[in-house]
């Protein structure tokens, strides 16, 4: 690698704050994610105290974990890359730290705000007016910073990694703004500019591609970075990422409809989401394929490095909800699984399996090679991928089960033409899976314990001395 | 970094080497390219407006139905109970008739949901008792034992905040929802009578204002036919009390009428619109 800034001329500092605070938003992203879901097994863990009622702590889980634990990985991770992709410092480092502290606000208010009721009432969109116009401001310093490094690049070509994460922060700039539209009642309260099936249709613009382009777009840019950085191989075909990468911005923006089907949205719009959805298989797969195949002659690793695992095993799961997602994208599956539980098991495939592990695969990365040092324990970081994979293996399992039991039991008919079971039959069906989601859950946030005090341990040893310094073929 | 391999920089005769060598391109490429599905998408449903059934009956809410909705809002009830009924066989068993659009037409913003933890209730109205919701709402496991719902008993405990009723009804006026300058000047006196905290004194009013026919926004007239009844509106202590308004009374007001607007018609085709294309498969 023919460096051109020096290693100590990057700008850590900011990353390594970005790191620290993910860690501590997917700790408690996590535990209330826990929380909700034995609430929903065991509902007088309710206590009968409004603010942390199902209703009012979903959107604190869903907003800690996407902006907060996702957010910071995205930043932290996005400023590591685009330093070392480019060989030059962070540009505008001021900027970049106003991005980073009123992301951090924000997310702060999120949590302070939501328990109380106030809600915008769309899925991950729920902070008030005010707070959104906090978020948006650190979306635009993050975006100046980014591409003023980029513009600041010591090489002629921009790559790939960069390419998703630009994409990223333009698509989010859209639909933020656009679904956030409102006109404000007061500090606590706002109607959304659009009513009805335009509000439907704005929302899951924003709401897919919330999916595609932050938890998607920005993390295939950090895959692109950080496994074969990881691996210490080059990107297996420049091509397929070429293609993969314009199909995928291209592509991903038309599907929202499918979280529409069978609703009175226009016939023809849900045609066409259903329709792209399929197609999104091919360059989804085709960034899965890329980071796969980039451990070829580096397959050894997975044995010996849990990081490696971590990010593998993401990839597997990326394949995966990328298979599952166009399935439920179809009208004829989407009938069945809207509504149920099998959405939620999506999403969790999706986020504990592909944005977490790749997530904790790059956080790890970045802390050793930052600090320069080996993690205090490698036991406690193979722990932790066992204990995640377990706990996101039964949250998956336990919610298909739950998710198509719950199809079927809404849909049966007898042989007189009645409906065979109440609804109420159904929701104590559920029972035995919402707790077994539940345990998943909890050990996820096990998993996320036990990295935080990994982390801390390494930070201090590096401070009073004791820590292993990484071997120069790690650093390289 | 040198490290993907470079295929001569043409990629199925596009030069990709330029694109991806110019920040200002990329950007501008990439820019555009991501609007495209949005616009396409979201645009033309605007346009097709008219295209609607011509259905009739839907009006917006009471003031102190409009509370219950914001109460609905606050609460995330959406997040565990859909409000968008889809048209298949055990749908309408259980829930009733298929959502039409125009049915949430007024709502900034929708509450279809998207995942049904409880059951769907479009058409909610008039299907249980106030008492059944009032207990239902204190103790839900009191009347459905499977249930996994929190108690809101408080909400009979708290008086109605009405500081924000007026200004919630400009704000929607602003928009598509045809409020009119009388409705919104009347606003506490309608909230009264319909919570029934007045005696029946302004309850003829209430009515004259939200049983007619005639709907004016922004210069655009909503007129029902002469042979259109609009569904009666519930007036009555909604919470059994009627020496003051709680947010339980605003809340069961809300729910009472969810779906009672449109009166299905049998012969009636709510699938195709005018042109003869279908919404619906
Ligand atoms: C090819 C890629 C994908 C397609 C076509 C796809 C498709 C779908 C479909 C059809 C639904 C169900 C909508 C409904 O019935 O309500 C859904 C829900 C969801 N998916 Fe995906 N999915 C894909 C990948 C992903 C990935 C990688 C994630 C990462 C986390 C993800 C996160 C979500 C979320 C959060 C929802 C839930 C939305 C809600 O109802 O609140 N999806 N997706
Ligand atoms: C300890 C781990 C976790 C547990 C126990 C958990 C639990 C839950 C529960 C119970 C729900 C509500 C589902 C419902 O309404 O039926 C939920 C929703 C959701 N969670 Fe998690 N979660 C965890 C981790 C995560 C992570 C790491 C992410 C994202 C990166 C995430 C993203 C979401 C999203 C997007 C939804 C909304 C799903 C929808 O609308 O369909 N969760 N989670």
């Amino acid at each position: 690698m023919s460096s051109v800034a020096k290693k100590e001329e990057y700008n850590y500092d900011i990353v390594k704050f970005c790191v620290i605070v993910g860690i501590m938003m997917g700790v408690l992203g996590t535990f209330i994610g826990t929380w909700i879901a034995s609430e929903l097994a065991f509902p007088f863990l309710n206590f009968d105290i409004a603010e942390i009622s199902f209703g009012r702590l979903r959107p604190v889980h869903t907003n800690v974990v996407i902006f907060g634990f996702g957010g910071f990985l995205l930043y932290g991770g996005g400023l590591y890359m685009v330093q070392h992709a480019t060989h030059a410092r962070v540009r505008f480092e001021k900027v970049a730290w106003a991005a980073v502290i009123l992301w951090l606000i924000g997310c702060l208010c999120v949590v302070a705000t939501l328990p109380f009721g106030m809600t915008q009432a769309k899925e991950y969109h729920e902070a008030e007016w005010w707070i959104d116009i906090i978020l948006a401001l650190s979306w635009v310093c993050m975006t100046i910073s980014f591409l003023g490094t980029i513009a600041a690049r010591k090489m002629s070509h921009i790559y790939v990694g960069l390419w998703f994460f630009m994409t990223m922060l333009f698509m989010v700039t859209y639909i933020f703004v656009f679904n956030g539209l409102c006109i404000p009642v007061d500090f606590t309260f706002s109607y959304s500019a659009y009513a009805g099936i335009h509000d439907a249709m704005t929302q899951w613009w924003w709401g897919h591609n919330a999916v595609g382009f932050f938890l998607t777009a920005g993390f295939i840019g950090i895959m692109y970075y950080f496994v074969p950085k990881h691996a210490n191989r080059p990107i297996y075909s420049y091509r397929l990422s070429v293609l993969h990468f314009w199909s995928l911005t291209f592509l991903y923006v038309w599907v929202g409809a499918h979280h529409l089907h069978y609703t009175a949205i226009p016939d023809w719009t849900l045609s066409l989401g259903a329709g792209m959805s399929v197609a999104l298989i091919f360059p989804s797969w085709g960034g899965m394929i890329n980071g796969m195949m980039t451990m070829s002659g580096a397959w050894d690793k997975i044995r010996t490095d849990p990081v490696m695992r971590f990010m593998v095993v993401a990839l597997a799961f990326y394949g995966m909800s990328t298979f599952e997602g166009p399935l439920m994208g179809t009208k004829s599956v989407n009938a069945l699984s809207h509504y149920t539980d099998w959405t939620v098991g999506h999403v969790h495939s999706g986020a504990l399996g592909w944005n977490a592990m790749i997530a904790i695969g790059a956080m790890y990365h970045m802390i050793t090679r930052m600090w320069n040092t080996e993690m205090w324990s490698a036991k406690l970081v193979n722990t932790h991928f066992w204990v995640h994979l377990t706990g996101a293996i039964f949250y998956i399992t336990a919610m298909w089960g739950s998710g198509v039991l719950q199809g079927l039991m809404w849909r049966a008919f007898d042989e007189y033409g009645n409906l065979v079971y109440t609804f109420a039959d159904s929701v104590a069906a559920m029972h035995p899976f919402y707790a077994l989601r539940a345990t998943g859950g909890f050990l996820v946030f096990c998993g996320f314990c036990i990295m935080l005090f990994n982390t801390l341990k390494t930070v201090s040893a590096v401070k009073a001395g004791t820590n292993v310094t990484l071997t120069a073929e790690a650093r390289a | 970094m040198s490290e993907y391999k470079k295929e001569g920089g043409m990629i199925r005769g596009i030069p990709h080497d330029t694109i991806e060598s110019s920040l200002p391109i990329l950007a501008v490429f990439v820019a555009i390219l991501v609007a495209v599905g949005g616009i396409v998408e979201i645009i033309p449903a605007y346009h097709l407006e008219d295209s609607e059934p011509n259905v009739e009956g839907v009006r917006p809410y009471t003031p102190l139905e409009l509370e219950g909705y914001a109460i609905y809002r606050r609460e995330g009830c959406f997040l565990c109970h859909s409000q968008m009924i889809r048209p298949f066989r055990d749908e309408k068993e259980r829930f009733g008739h298929f959502s039409l659009a125009i049915e949430s037409g007024f709502d900034h913003n929708y509450q279809w949901g998207s995942k049904r933890t409880g059951p769907d209730l479009a058409r909610l109205g008039g299907k249980y008792t106030d008492a059944w919701h009032i207990q239902h709402l204190r103790h839900p496991r009191s009347v459905v034992p499977e249930s996994v719902m929190p108690n809101y008993f408080f909400l009979e405990e708290r008086k109605l905040d009405t500081s924000l009723t007026k200004r919630r009804m400009e704000v929607l006026a602003m928009m598509n929802v045809p409020y009119s300058a009388d409705d919104i000047a009347n606003w506490e006196a309608d909230l009264k009578a319909q919570a029934g905290v007045d005696d029946g004194d302004g309850e003829d009013d209430l009515r004259a204002r939200y049983e007619r026919k005639t709907w004016e926004h922004d210069g655009k007239v909503i007129q029902w036919t002469d042979s259109f009844e609009p569904t009666e509106l519930n007036v009555r202590a909604f919470d059994g009390d009627a020496s003051d308004i709680t947010e339980m009374d605003a809340l069961v007001a809300y729910l009472q009428m969810l779906g009672t607007s449109v009166h299905f018609e049998e012969g009636v085709d709510y699938y195709h619109d005018k042109f003869g294309q279908p919404y619906r498969e």
